[in-house]
């Protein structure tokens, strides 16, 4: 089904592109998750405009999105603040806006956070490639033609009944993430934990690394003192399947946090971010500083359980008040 | 050889990484492939995807649906039964290459590097049925082996930042297919015109891991 245009890129801004939660099913044949690296961000943006928690947006990191209405529609921005505006308004970040025709709508650079999500009622129309919309940037296929967005693209909607009901809309504000830095990532130890002398563990889980401006959507990088392995160790492994959250050690002893545009990789692992704490790896900026806490595998699954209770309970919320309506 | 149990590692609360061989070798390889299928055929709840290796497979789930103790005795259970259906036929493909020149620009290092002549590099690559191992690194990159031991070279001291899509590459015993163009670390000895990837084909990699692969030196024509 054709899409209906509803924006046009002003300006693509550092980095923009169109995103789902991930393309999942194909780590077989070596294509990775890709998707939006923020996805609870994604999954409230969805839900604050009618749409399902799945459904495509465009990802834009630090600043300089700028995109025109060609319609009337409804939006919702969450994620990182980026100092979103409509025209010269501000745009609040965790809620849904009515958005009129020739209204521009543009992302000035961050207040906190690194990625911001731009939520349409319909979701952005793309095609499915392998069960995703997400762009896969190192090959060159899904999202929008396979690449980041251009000044003069064309976004399309999928077209979506009485649209404008979804307009004014809110997250729970106690529920809205905590951006602010330096950031505590929870992790638990593994796979190859033990590969490493007891100093390098000591040294992973008490010393601030600070994040390296060469970081990017396969991975952050970060900077500190060096993460020991044991003696013998090679550097390298024979290599294995690999998700988003898992900490490679390269030979320098400098972490690697792996993000979701990898998926096989020859290096050891000595830890990996749970999954409550993977929506925040979307908003790690360089220069930030970061640290490691080690919980227990009962309290990471807690951790998950009370983040999909936050997000059941505000679904919840909406559809009564659909009802009441 | 395999582990006669397997060894579970988690990778994070939604992964378990679980190894069946401590070694890249066929047989280690053959089990993480029946272990996929048994488990696939088992249908356990709330597992989403599987990501095989060398010598492991990576069963990622949801651990809200199966939790991750029961999820390591789910698998101990299925893969101490005898696999029920074997595994699917193995492709066999060969594929044309292009040695040396343009196509090859590692060519002549290689043979240095070890001493021979580049037609005795071409032979020894060509002469060997390989199998894949894993697909993995791109989209569609068949991981193969092995590669006769006088063969075996170091990768590239300096990876390239940009390999050519279709570029056939060495290191150490394992051989490879770039199926995009990507950055590189191994030694580049020719190029193939085969599409190892298509996201819009129904099976979207060309090869599988357990196929077979064979090299065929083309001539280049001449104009």
């Amino acid at each position: 089904m054709a899409g209906v245009n509803t924006f046009e890129v002003l300006s693509p801004g550092i980095m923009s592109t169109v995103q789902d939660l991930g393309r999942f099913g194909c780590a077989r044949y070596g294509v990775a998750a890709s998707g939006a690296l923020d996805g609870f961000a994604v999954r409230v943006g969805n839900l604050l405009v009618g749409n399902p928690e799945n459904a495509a947006v465009v990802e834009t990191a630090l600043m300089g999105l700028r995109i025109t209405a060609m319609r009337d529609a409804v939006v919702a921005v969450t994620g990182g603040d980026l100092q979103a505006r409509k025209g010269n308004e501000p745009l609040a970040v965790w809620r849904s806006h009515l958005v009129r025709e020739r209204e521009t709508i543009s992302f000035t650079g961050p207040v906190s956070g690194l990625r911001s999500y731009l939520a349409v009622a319909g979701g952005i129309h793309a095609a499915t490639v392998m069960g995703s919309r997400s762009t896969n940037l190192a090959s060159g296929f899904g999202g929008f033609q396979g690449r980041p967005l251009r000044k003069g693209d064309i976004l399309a909607v999928e077209p979506v009944k009485d649209a404008l009901r979804f307009a004014g809309r809110a997250f729970t504000p106690e529920w809205i993430p905590d951006y602010s830095t330096p950031w505590r990532l929870r992790i638990v130890w593994g796979p190859q934990d033990e590969h490493f002398s007891e100093e390098g563990r000591q040294t992973f889980v008490t010393a601030a690394f600070t994040v390296s401006p060469n970081s990017d959507r396969t991975g952050i990088r970060l900077n500190g003192p060096v993460v020991t392995r044991k003696p013998g160790m090679e550097e390298s492994i024979i290599s294995e399947g690999i998700l988003s959250g898992a900490i490679q050690i390269p030979g320098d002893g400098q972490p690697i946090i792996i993000l979701g545009e990898t998926a096989s990789g020859g290096y050891r692992k000595i830890a990996t971010v749970i999954s409550a704490d993977l929506p925040l790896l979307g908003q790690i900026t360089p220069g930030d500083e970061v640290a490691f806490e080690a919980v227990a595998m009962d309290a990471a699954v807690q951790a998950l359980r009370e983040m999909e209770e936050k997000v059941d309970r505000f679904k919840q919320s909406l559809n009564e008040r659909q009802a009441s309506l | 050889m395999a582990y006669e149990t397997p060894v579970f590692r988690p990778m994070g609360d939604r992964s378990l990484l679980v190894e069946l061989g401590e070694t890249i070798a066929p047989d280690v390889n053959r089990r993480v492939q029946e272990l996929m299928l048994q488990l696939q055929q088992a249908r356990l709840p709330g597992v989403r995807e599987f990501a095989p290796g060398y010598r492991s497979l990576l069963v990622v789930f949801d651990p809200l649906t199966l939790s991750p103790a029961e999820l390591k005795a789910r698998i101990t259970d299925v893969a101490g039964r005898p696999a029920s259906a074997g595994l699917p036929q193995a492709k066999l493909l060969t594929v044309p290459v292009f040695y040396g020149g343009e196509y090859g620009p590692d060519l002549e290092g290689v043979a240095g590097h070890l001493g021979i002549s580049t037609d005795e590099v071409i032979r020894l690559h060509t002469e060997t049925m390989y199998r894949v191992y894993m697909i993995g690194f791109t989209p569609g990159y068949p991981y193969m082996g092995e590669l006769p031991a006088a063969l075996a070279v170091p990768r590239r001291s300096t990876p390239r930042t940009r390999v050519p899509k279709g570029s056939v590459g060495i290191a150490q015993r394992q051989t490879g297919i770039y199926s995009v163009e990507s950055p590189g670390g191994w030694q580049i000895i020719g190029w193939t015109p085969i599409e190892l990837f298509d996201p819009t084909r129904q099976l979207p990699s060309l090869l599988e891991m357990g196929d077979r692969v064979k090299f065929e030196a083309v001539r280049q024509v001449e104009i």
